[in-house]
Protein backbone atom coordinates (compact mmCIF):
# COMPACT_ATOMS: atom_id res chain seq x y z
CA UNK A 1 0.00 0.00 0.00
CA UNK A 2 1.58 3.36 -0.34
CA UNK A 3 1.82 4.48 2.95
CA UNK A 4 3.85 8.78 2.13
CA UNK A 5 3.65 10.70 -0.97
CA UNK A 6 5.07 14.33 -1.35
CA UNK A 7 6.18 16.76 -3.96
CA UNK A 8 8.88 19.68 -4.07
CA UNK A 9 7.88 22.96 -5.06
CA UNK A 10 7.87 22.75 -8.35
CA UNK A 11 9.49 25.78 -11.39
CA UNK A 12 12.61 27.47 -11.34
CA UNK A 13 13.98 26.93 -7.77
CA UNK A 14 17.31 28.55 -7.56
CA UNK A 15 20.10 26.88 -5.80
CA UNK A 16 18.15 22.97 -6.17
CA UNK A 17 20.54 20.31 -6.93
CA UNK A 18 19.24 16.82 -8.27
CA UNK A 19 20.16 15.50 -4.65
CA UNK A 20 18.59 18.16 -2.87
CA UNK A 21 15.17 17.73 -4.73
CA UNK A 22 15.56 13.96 -4.10
CA UNK A 23 16.03 14.44 -0.22
CA UNK A 24 13.80 17.59 0.38
CA UNK A 25 11.10 14.88 -1.51
CA UNK A 26 11.62 12.06 0.74
CA UNK A 27 12.02 13.65 3.75
CA UNK A 28 8.61 15.25 3.55
CA UNK A 29 7.34 11.56 2.56
CA UNK A 30 8.39 10.46 5.31
CA UNK A 31 7.03 13.13 7.38
CA UNK A 32 3.65 12.50 5.38
CA UNK A 33 3.76 8.60 6.14
CA UNK A 34 4.88 9.05 10.18
CA UNK A 35 8.05 6.87 9.19
CA UNK A 36 11.88 7.78 9.96
CA UNK A 37 14.77 7.27 7.28
CA UNK A 38 15.64 4.27 10.00
CA UNK A 39 12.45 2.39 8.89
CA UNK A 40 13.49 2.41 4.84
CA UNK A 41 14.89 -1.04 3.99
CA UNK A 42 14.23 -0.19 0.15
CA UNK A 43 15.25 2.30 -2.27
CA UNK A 44 13.99 3.16 -6.02
CA UNK A 45 15.52 6.26 -7.76
CA UNK A 46 14.65 6.70 -11.47
CA UNK A 47 17.39 9.21 -13.44
CA UNK A 48 18.38 12.47 -13.95
CA UNK A 49 19.59 14.51 -17.11
CA UNK A 50 20.51 17.70 -15.46
CA UNK A 51 23.20 15.70 -13.08
CA UNK A 52 23.08 12.31 -15.00
CA UNK A 53 24.50 9.20 -13.23
CA UNK A 54 24.68 5.54 -13.88
CA UNK A 55 23.83 4.77 -10.31
CA UNK A 56 21.72 7.41 -9.13
CA UNK A 57 19.85 5.28 -6.60
CA UNK A 58 23.45 4.37 -4.61
CA UNK A 59 24.11 7.64 -5.12
CA UNK A 60 21.00 8.87 -3.63
CA UNK A 61 21.75 6.47 -0.56
CA UNK A 62 24.97 7.79 0.03
CA UNK A 63 24.30 11.62 -0.45
CA UNK A 64 21.42 10.77 2.72
CA UNK A 65 23.53 8.10 4.71
CA UNK A 66 21.21 5.13 4.57
CA UNK A 67 21.99 1.57 3.44
CA UNK A 68 18.79 -0.13 2.56
CA UNK A 69 18.47 -3.86 1.56
CA UNK A 70 16.96 -3.41 -1.95
CA UNK A 71 18.60 -0.34 -3.94
CA UNK A 72 18.56 -0.08 -7.54
CA UNK A 73 17.59 2.83 -10.43
CA UNK A 74 15.09 2.55 -13.24
CA UNK A 75 14.52 3.99 -16.72
CA UNK A 76 11.49 4.48 -18.29
CA UNK A 77 11.24 7.84 -19.45
CA UNK A 78 7.24 8.73 -18.04
CA UNK A 79 6.18 5.97 -16.93
CA UNK A 80 9.11 5.20 -14.56
CA UNK A 81 7.36 6.27 -11.26
CA UNK A 82 4.45 4.16 -11.62
CA UNK A 83 6.59 1.11 -12.88
CA UNK A 84 8.99 2.63 -9.40
CA UNK A 85 5.05 1.52 -7.57
CA UNK A 86 4.45 -1.51 -9.21
CA UNK A 87 8.18 -3.07 -8.23
CA UNK A 88 7.87 -2.12 -4.75
CA UNK A 89 4.78 -3.42 -4.42
CA UNK A 90 6.19 -6.51 -5.39
CA UNK A 91 8.66 -6.30 -3.21
CA UNK A 92 6.87 -5.98 0.14
CA UNK A 93 3.97 -8.68 -1.30
CA UNK A 94 7.30 -10.86 -1.46
CA UNK A 95 8.52 -9.91 2.22
CA UNK A 96 12.11 -8.39 1.06
CA UNK A 97 11.34 -5.19 2.23
CA UNK A 98 9.38 -3.67 4.77
CA UNK A 99 9.30 0.10 3.35
CA UNK A 100 10.28 0.91 -0.19
CA UNK A 101 11.01 5.13 -0.90
CA UNK A 102 10.34 5.41 -4.42
CA UNK A 103 11.99 8.90 -4.97
CA UNK A 104 12.53 11.07 -8.47
CA UNK A 105 13.56 14.70 -8.97
CA UNK A 106 15.95 16.53 -11.23
CA UNK A 107 16.62 20.20 -11.72
CA UNK A 108 15.95 20.68 -15.15
CA UNK A 109 15.02 24.09 -15.52
CA UNK A 110 18.02 25.97 -13.80
CA UNK A 111 20.31 23.27 -13.91
CA UNK A 112 19.96 22.80 -17.71
CA UNK A 113 17.83 25.20 -19.19
CA UNK A 114 14.82 24.67 -21.36
CA UNK A 115 16.51 23.75 -24.43
CA UNK A 116 19.19 21.88 -23.10
CA UNK A 117 16.28 19.60 -21.79
CA UNK A 118 14.38 19.21 -24.94
CA UNK A 119 18.28 18.54 -26.82
CA UNK A 120 18.66 16.31 -24.41
CA UNK A 121 15.68 14.54 -25.05
CA UNK A 122 16.19 14.12 -28.57
CA UNK A 123 18.05 11.34 -27.93
CA UNK A 124 14.73 9.25 -27.45
CA UNK A 125 15.06 8.83 -31.56
CA UNK A 126 16.74 6.24 -33.37
CA UNK A 127 20.43 6.97 -33.94
CA UNK A 128 20.54 6.01 -37.61
CA UNK A 129 16.83 6.15 -38.84
CA UNK A 130 15.35 9.02 -36.89
CA UNK A 131 17.65 11.38 -35.30
CA UNK A 132 19.52 12.43 -38.87
CA UNK A 133 15.81 13.94 -39.87
CA UNK A 134 15.70 16.00 -37.18
CA UNK A 135 13.72 14.64 -34.70
CA UNK A 136 12.68 15.37 -30.85
CA UNK A 137 9.95 14.79 -28.49
CA UNK A 138 7.69 17.42 -29.89
CA UNK A 139 7.89 16.40 -33.90
CA UNK A 140 7.47 12.54 -32.76
CA UNK A 141 4.33 13.78 -30.52
CA UNK A 142 3.14 16.09 -33.72
CA UNK A 143 3.50 13.06 -35.97
CA UNK A 144 0.85 11.41 -33.52
CA UNK A 145 -1.00 14.58 -33.27
CA UNK A 146 -1.27 14.82 -36.98
CA UNK A 147 -2.25 11.24 -37.75
CA UNK A 148 -5.41 11.38 -34.87
CA UNK A 149 -6.75 14.65 -36.38
CA UNK A 150 -6.46 13.17 -39.42
CA UNK A 151 -8.45 9.56 -38.14
CA UNK A 152 -10.99 11.09 -35.96
CA UNK A 153 -11.48 14.57 -37.26
CA UNK A 154 -11.02 15.60 -33.64
CA UNK A 155 -9.93 19.75 -33.73
CA UNK A 156 -7.33 22.05 -32.98
CA UNK A 157 -10.08 23.86 -30.47
CA UNK A 158 -10.44 20.13 -28.34
CA UNK A 159 -6.60 20.16 -27.80
CA UNK A 160 -6.52 23.66 -26.78
CA UNK A 161 -9.50 23.11 -24.15
CA UNK A 162 -7.25 20.52 -22.47
CA UNK A 163 -4.53 22.74 -21.73
CA UNK A 164 -6.88 25.46 -20.82
CA UNK A 165 -8.32 22.90 -18.31
CA UNK A 166 -5.50 21.94 -16.99
CA UNK A 167 -4.40 25.97 -16.31
CA UNK A 168 -8.22 26.10 -14.05
CA UNK A 169 -6.28 23.15 -12.28
CA UNK A 170 -2.96 24.26 -11.71
CA UNK A 171 -4.43 27.63 -10.31
CA UNK A 172 -5.81 25.58 -7.56
CA UNK A 173 -2.91 24.20 -6.05
CA UNK A 174 -0.34 26.28 -4.18
CA UNK A 175 3.25 24.36 -5.62
CA UNK A 176 2.64 24.39 -9.52
CA UNK A 177 4.89 25.85 -12.03
CA UNK A 178 1.96 27.72 -14.07
CA UNK A 179 -0.79 29.40 -12.08
CA UNK A 180 -2.17 32.06 -14.18
CA UNK A 181 -5.40 31.40 -16.85
CA UNK A 182 -4.97 31.02 -20.07
CA UNK A 183 -7.79 31.12 -22.81
CA UNK A 184 -8.76 28.80 -25.78
CA UNK A 185 -7.19 31.57 -27.93
CA UNK A 186 -4.10 31.89 -26.39
CA UNK A 187 -3.34 28.19 -26.64
CA UNK A 188 -4.50 28.53 -30.21
CA UNK A 189 -2.32 31.66 -31.14
CA UNK A 190 0.75 30.86 -29.09
CA UNK A 191 3.83 29.67 -31.44
CA UNK A 192 3.90 26.67 -33.34
CA UNK A 193 6.79 24.40 -32.14
CA UNK A 194 5.81 21.19 -34.69
CA UNK A 195 2.28 21.63 -36.21
CA UNK A 196 -0.28 20.81 -35.08
CA UNK A 197 1.22 21.62 -31.66
CA UNK A 198 1.81 24.65 -29.92
CA UNK A 199 3.69 26.26 -27.40
CA UNK A 200 0.81 25.69 -25.21
CA UNK A 201 -0.02 21.96 -26.18
CA UNK A 202 3.34 21.30 -25.02
CA UNK A 203 4.40 20.44 -21.16
CA UNK A 204 6.95 22.25 -18.79
CA UNK A 205 10.43 22.09 -18.09
CA UNK A 206 10.95 22.67 -14.24
CA UNK A 207 12.91 21.65 -11.40
CA UNK A 208 11.25 19.44 -8.90
CA UNK A 209 11.11 16.35 -6.96
CA UNK A 210 8.43 14.02 -5.89
CA UNK A 211 8.40 11.14 -3.54
CA UNK A 212 6.41 7.79 -2.84
CA UNK A 213 6.88 5.11 0.12
CA UNK A 214 5.43 1.66 -0.58
CA UNK A 215 4.56 -0.39 2.92
CA UNK A 216 4.08 -3.89 3.48
CA UNK A 217 -0.17 -4.04 4.01
CA UNK A 218 0.93 -5.13 7.59
CA UNK A 219 3.53 -2.43 7.96
CA UNK A 220 1.15 0.00 6.09
CA UNK A 221 -1.38 -0.15 9.55
CA UNK A 222 1.38 1.79 11.21
CA UNK A 223 1.50 4.76 9.02
CA UNK A 224 -0.49 7.90 9.22
CA UNK A 225 -3.15 7.69 6.33
CA UNK A 226 -2.11 4.31 3.68
CA UNK A 227 -4.06 3.30 0.73
CA UNK A 228 -4.67 0.19 -1.35
CA UNK A 229 -3.07 0.03 -4.76
CA UNK A 230 -5.90 -1.74 -5.88
CA UNK A 231 -4.98 -3.35 -9.91
CA UNK A 232 -1.50 -2.35 -11.63
CA UNK A 233 -0.04 -3.00 -15.24
CA UNK A 234 2.09 -2.26 -18.01
CA UNK A 235 1.92 -2.40 -21.87
CA UNK A 236 4.70 -1.95 -24.07
CA UNK A 237 5.08 -2.16 -28.08
CA UNK A 238 8.26 -0.20 -29.03
CA UNK A 239 10.38 2.79 -28.36
CA UNK A 240 11.10 4.76 -31.46
CA UNK A 241 8.05 6.97 -33.01
CA UNK A 242 9.12 4.53 -36.58
CA UNK A 243 8.42 1.41 -34.98
CA UNK A 244 5.15 2.17 -33.52
CA UNK A 245 2.31 -0.39 -34.40
CA UNK A 246 -0.02 2.17 -34.57
CA UNK A 247 -0.35 5.96 -33.77
CA UNK A 248 -3.60 5.70 -32.55
CA UNK A 249 -3.63 3.04 -30.64
CA UNK A 250 -0.71 2.48 -27.67
CA UNK A 251 0.21 -0.14 -24.88
CA UNK A 252 -2.08 1.96 -22.43
CA UNK A 253 -4.54 -0.24 -23.45
CA UNK A 254 -3.15 -3.47 -22.28
CA UNK A 255 -1.69 -1.91 -19.20
CA UNK A 256 -5.21 -0.55 -18.10
CA UNK A 257 -6.44 -3.66 -18.99
CA UNK A 258 -4.62 -5.37 -16.64
CA UNK A 259 -5.18 -3.00 -14.04
CA UNK A 260 -9.10 -2.63 -13.95
CA UNK A 261 -8.63 -6.67 -14.23
CA UNK A 262 -7.24 -7.04 -11.25
CA UNK A 263 -9.17 -4.72 -9.39
CA UNK A 264 -12.47 -6.04 -10.83
CA UNK A 265 -12.98 -2.18 -11.95
CA UNK A 266 -14.09 0.03 -15.34
CA UNK A 267 -13.53 3.24 -16.54
CA UNK A 268 -16.82 4.08 -15.26
CA UNK A 269 -16.08 3.15 -11.64
CA UNK A 270 -12.90 5.72 -11.81
CA UNK A 271 -13.47 8.98 -9.81
CA UNK A 272 -10.57 11.03 -10.65
CA UNK A 273 -7.81 10.50 -13.26
CA UNK A 274 -4.29 11.26 -13.24
CA UNK A 275 -3.12 10.94 -16.60
CA UNK A 276 0.07 11.29 -18.03
CA UNK A 277 0.07 14.62 -20.19
CA UNK A 278 3.32 15.08 -21.75
CA UNK A 279 1.17 17.26 -24.70
CA UNK A 280 -2.50 17.37 -25.03
CA UNK A 281 -2.13 15.01 -27.44
CA UNK A 282 -1.16 12.60 -25.06
CA UNK A 283 -3.55 12.60 -22.85
CA UNK A 284 -6.26 12.57 -25.78
CA UNK A 285 -5.18 9.32 -27.56
CA UNK A 286 -4.80 7.95 -24.28
CA UNK A 287 -8.16 8.66 -22.59
CA UNK A 288 -9.53 7.05 -25.92
CA UNK A 289 -7.32 4.20 -26.32
CA UNK A 290 -8.10 3.14 -22.59
CA UNK A 291 -11.60 3.51 -23.00
CA UNK A 292 -12.48 6.24 -20.91
CA UNK A 293 -13.89 7.66 -23.95
CA UNK A 294 -15.90 6.44 -27.10
CA UNK A 295 -13.17 7.22 -30.09
CA UNK A 296 -12.96 11.47 -31.48
CA UNK A 297 -14.92 11.98 -28.41
CA UNK A 298 -12.14 12.75 -25.44
CA UNK A 299 -11.60 15.97 -27.10
CA UNK A 300 -15.67 16.31 -27.17
CA UNK A 301 -15.46 16.29 -23.69
CA UNK A 302 -12.85 18.37 -23.10
CA UNK A 303 -14.10 21.22 -24.48
CA UNK A 304 -17.91 20.89 -22.76
CA UNK A 305 -15.40 20.54 -19.47
CA UNK A 306 -15.76 16.82 -18.29
CA UNK A 307 -11.91 17.07 -17.47
CA UNK A 308 -12.78 19.91 -15.03
CA UNK A 309 -13.66 19.63 -11.20
CA UNK A 310 -17.33 18.68 -11.17
CA UNK A 311 -16.90 16.84 -14.69
CA UNK A 312 -17.43 13.37 -15.96
CA UNK A 313 -13.80 12.44 -14.84
CA UNK A 314 -11.82 14.81 -13.28
CA UNK A 315 -8.09 14.69 -14.49
CA UNK A 316 -4.66 15.82 -13.62
CA UNK A 317 -6.33 18.12 -10.47
CA UNK A 318 -2.97 19.11 -10.22
CA UNK A 319 -2.66 20.69 -13.08
CA UNK A 320 -0.32 17.62 -15.02
CA UNK A 321 3.05 18.26 -16.70
CA UNK A 322 1.11 20.89 -18.91
CA UNK A 323 0.89 23.21 -15.91
CA UNK A 324 1.96 21.92 -12.79
CA UNK A 325 5.14 20.87 -13.97
CA UNK A 326 7.33 18.44 -15.53
CA UNK A 327 10.87 17.71 -13.59
CA UNK A 328 11.04 14.08 -15.80
CA UNK A 329 10.21 11.13 -13.81
CA UNK A 330 9.32 13.31 -11.05
CA UNK A 331 6.82 14.35 -13.46
CA UNK A 332 5.16 11.22 -13.78
CA UNK A 333 5.23 11.13 -10.00
CA UNK A 334 3.07 13.89 -9.64
CA UNK A 335 0.00 12.12 -10.56
CA UNK A 336 0.64 9.73 -8.36
CA UNK A 337 1.38 12.62 -5.12
CA UNK A 338 -1.83 13.76 -6.53
CA UNK A 339 -4.08 10.95 -7.14
CA UNK A 340 -3.28 9.85 -2.85
CA UNK A 341 -4.55 13.54 -1.92
CA UNK A 342 -7.60 13.01 -3.64
CA UNK A 343 -8.48 9.67 -2.36
CA UNK A 344 -7.34 10.51 1.26
CA UNK A 345 -9.49 14.04 1.07
CA UNK A 346 -6.70 16.47 1.34
CA UNK A 347 -6.72 18.01 -1.83
CA UNK A 348 -8.23 21.47 -0.51
CA UNK A 349 -9.96 23.45 -3.09
CA UNK A 350 -9.21 20.73 -5.83
CA UNK A 351 -10.86 18.22 -4.07
CA UNK A 352 -13.28 15.78 -6.10
CA UNK A 353 -15.97 15.13 -3.63
CA UNK A 354 -15.87 11.92 -1.73
CA UNK A 355 -13.39 10.60 -4.06
CA UNK A 356 -13.03 6.38 -3.72
CA UNK A 357 -11.49 5.49 -6.87
CA UNK A 358 -8.28 7.07 -8.61
CA UNK A 359 -6.83 6.40 -11.89
CA UNK A 360 -3.11 6.87 -11.99
CA UNK A 361 -1.40 6.37 -15.75
CA UNK A 362 2.37 7.39 -17.02
CA UNK A 363 3.67 7.29 -20.50
CA UNK A 364 7.65 6.64 -21.30
CA UNK A 365 9.30 7.35 -24.74
CA UNK A 366 6.47 8.40 -27.68
CA UNK A 367 3.38 6.66 -25.92
CA UNK A 368 6.40 3.58 -25.83
CA UNK A 369 5.99 2.42 -22.25
CA UNK A 370 3.23 2.42 -20.10
CA UNK A 371 2.07 1.53 -16.55
CA UNK A 372 -1.39 2.21 -14.79
CA UNK A 373 -2.63 1.96 -11.40
CA UNK A 374 -5.57 1.80 -9.67
CA UNK A 375 -5.73 3.07 -6.39
CA UNK A 376 -8.58 3.02 -3.74
CA UNK A 377 -9.45 4.24 -0.15
CA UNK A 378 -8.40 1.76 2.45
CA UNK B 1 29.14 27.91 -35.65
CA UNK B 2 26.42 25.47 -36.21
CA UNK B 3 26.95 21.83 -34.55
CA UNK B 4 27.20 19.05 -36.75
CA UNK B 5 24.19 17.05 -37.32
CA UNK B 6 23.77 13.92 -35.88
CA UNK B 7 24.33 10.94 -39.12
CA UNK B 8 24.34 7.17 -39.81
CA UNK B 9 26.66 5.16 -37.59
CA UNK B 10 26.18 1.66 -39.01
CA UNK B 11 26.43 -0.98 -37.18
CA UNK B 12 26.31 -5.06 -37.76
CA UNK B 13 22.81 -5.10 -38.59
CA UNK B 14 22.39 -2.04 -40.41
CA UNK B 15 25.52 -2.09 -42.69
CA UNK B 16 24.04 -3.60 -45.61
CA UNK B 17 21.26 -1.14 -45.80
CA UNK B 18 23.54 1.67 -45.51
CA UNK B 19 25.83 0.33 -48.13
CA UNK B 20 23.22 -0.28 -50.57
CA UNK B 21 22.15 3.72 -49.84
CA UNK B 22 25.73 4.51 -51.07
CA UNK B 23 24.63 3.16 -54.53
CA UNK B 24 21.53 4.32 -54.21
CA UNK B 25 19.49 1.20 -53.52
CA UNK B 26 16.49 1.50 -50.85
CA UNK B 27 17.12 -1.81 -49.10
CA UNK B 28 14.87 -3.69 -46.69
CA UNK B 29 14.36 -6.87 -44.85
CA UNK B 30 11.76 -9.71 -45.38
CA UNK B 31 11.23 -12.71 -43.13
CA UNK B 32 11.84 -16.05 -45.15
CA UNK B 33 9.29 -17.80 -42.33
CA UNK B 34 6.28 -15.19 -42.44
CA UNK B 35 7.04 -13.12 -45.24
CA UNK B 36 7.03 -9.95 -43.31
CA UNK B 37 8.62 -6.63 -43.91
CA UNK B 38 11.71 -5.49 -41.30
CA UNK B 39 12.44 -1.94 -41.03
CA UNK B 40 14.61 -1.00 -38.80
CA UNK B 41 17.02 -3.97 -39.66
CA UNK B 42 16.95 -6.48 -37.49
CA UNK B 43 18.96 -9.95 -37.02
CA UNK B 44 15.62 -11.94 -36.71
CA UNK B 45 12.11 -11.75 -37.19
CA UNK B 46 10.38 -9.38 -34.24
CA UNK B 47 7.12 -11.31 -35.27
CA UNK B 48 8.27 -14.50 -35.45
CA UNK B 49 11.32 -15.06 -34.05
CA UNK B 50 13.09 -16.86 -37.41
CA UNK B 51 16.80 -15.22 -37.71
CA UNK B 52 17.18 -16.00 -41.63
CA UNK B 53 16.03 -12.35 -42.80
CA UNK B 54 16.54 -11.47 -46.68
CA UNK B 55 17.85 -8.64 -47.73
CA UNK B 56 15.70 -6.93 -50.63
CA UNK B 57 15.42 -3.95 -52.87
CA UNK B 58 12.55 -1.53 -52.58
CA UNK B 59 10.71 0.16 -55.66
CA UNK B 60 11.18 3.29 -53.62
CA UNK B 61 7.86 4.23 -53.60
CA UNK B 62 5.59 5.04 -50.69
CA UNK B 63 2.89 7.30 -48.66
CA UNK B 64 2.36 9.76 -46.25
CA UNK B 65 1.89 7.61 -42.80
CA UNK B 66 1.87 10.95 -41.08
CA UNK B 67 3.36 14.38 -40.88
CA UNK B 68 4.59 17.21 -38.72
CA UNK B 69 6.28 20.81 -39.46
CA UNK B 70 9.27 21.65 -37.11
CA UNK B 71 9.33 25.66 -36.56
CA UNK B 72 11.43 24.98 -33.25
CA UNK B 73 14.31 22.89 -33.85
CA UNK B 74 15.42 20.08 -30.84
CA UNK B 75 18.54 20.37 -30.98
CA UNK B 76 20.90 23.25 -32.20
CA UNK B 77 22.00 21.58 -35.07
CA UNK B 78 18.52 21.74 -37.22
CA UNK B 79 18.16 25.77 -35.72
CA UNK B 80 19.04 26.97 -39.98
CA UNK B 81 17.01 24.22 -41.64
CA UNK B 82 13.43 25.26 -39.61
CA UNK B 83 10.56 24.95 -41.37
CA UNK B 84 11.10 21.24 -42.29
CA UNK B 85 8.95 18.43 -42.97
CA UNK B 86 9.45 14.69 -40.95
CA UNK B 87 7.15 12.05 -42.16
CA UNK B 88 6.34 8.60 -42.08
CA UNK B 89 6.65 7.27 -44.71
CA UNK B 90 4.98 3.58 -45.59
CA UNK B 91 6.84 2.26 -48.26
CA UNK B 92 5.14 -0.05 -51.20
CA UNK B 93 6.69 -3.42 -50.08
CA UNK B 94 4.90 -3.00 -46.31
CA UNK B 95 7.48 -1.33 -44.05
CA UNK B 96 7.57 2.39 -42.37
CA UNK B 97 10.47 4.65 -42.23
CA UNK B 98 10.92 8.22 -41.27
CA UNK B 99 12.19 10.80 -43.70
CA UNK B 100 12.35 14.50 -44.21
CA UNK B 101 9.94 15.60 -47.24
CA UNK B 102 11.43 17.45 -49.41
CA UNK B 103 9.39 19.76 -51.43
CA UNK B 104 8.29 23.66 -51.76
CA UNK B 105 5.47 24.11 -49.31
CA UNK B 106 5.29 22.36 -46.43
CA UNK B 107 1.56 23.69 -45.78
CA UNK B 108 1.10 21.81 -48.91
CA UNK B 109 1.62 18.17 -46.98
CA UNK B 110 -1.20 15.66 -46.96
CA UNK B 111 -1.81 12.31 -45.55
CA UNK B 112 -1.91 10.04 -47.91
CA UNK B 113 0.62 11.80 -50.64
CA UNK B 114 2.55 9.69 -52.74
CA UNK B 115 6.75 10.24 -52.67
CA UNK B 116 9.61 8.62 -53.89
CA UNK B 117 12.63 8.05 -52.22
CA UNK B 118 15.86 10.03 -53.20
CA UNK B 119 19.56 9.82 -51.35
CA UNK B 120 21.27 12.97 -49.93
CA UNK B 121 24.90 13.23 -49.56
CA UNK B 122 26.25 14.28 -46.26
CA UNK B 123 29.70 14.52 -44.56
CA UNK B 124 29.25 10.77 -43.64
CA UNK B 125 29.90 7.94 -46.37
CA UNK B 126 26.15 7.03 -46.28
CA UNK B 127 23.71 9.32 -47.84
CA UNK B 128 20.32 9.72 -46.02
CA UNK B 129 16.91 8.72 -47.83
CA UNK B 130 14.44 11.37 -48.39
CA UNK B 131 11.34 11.27 -49.70
CA UNK B 132 10.27 13.96 -52.63
CA UNK B 133 6.38 14.33 -53.82
CA UNK B 134 5.38 12.75 -56.87
CA UNK B 135 2.49 14.48 -58.73
CA UNK B 136 -1.02 13.30 -58.61
CA UNK B 137 -1.64 10.91 -61.44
Amino acid sequence: MISGVANTRVGEIAGSSCMSLHEEAARAALDDAGLQWSDIDGVLCAYSLAEPHPMLASAFCEFVGIHPNVCTALQSGGTTACIMVMLAESLVATGQCRHVLCVTGDNRATGMSRDGAVAALAEFGHGQFERPYGIGIPPAYGLVAQRYLHEYGATLEQLAAIAVEHRRHAARHPDAHKREPISLDDVMRSRVISSPLRLLDCCLVSDGGAAVIVSAADAGRDTRAPLKVLGMGQGHTHEHIVAAPSLTDFGCKQSSQRAFAQAGLTPADIDVAQIYDSFTITLLVELESMGFFERGQAGVAALAGELGLGGKLPCNTHGGLLSFGHSGAAGGMFHIVEAVRQLRGEADVRQVKDAQTAFVHGDGGILSAHCSLILGRS
Amino acid sequence: MTPAKPLPKPTAETLPFWQAAAQGKLFFQRCTACARAQFPPANHCPACGNRALQWQESAANGSIHSHTTVHRAPTAAFKDDVPYVIALIDLDEGFRMMMNWRGSDPASVRIGDRVSVVFEANASPWPLPQAVPVPAQ
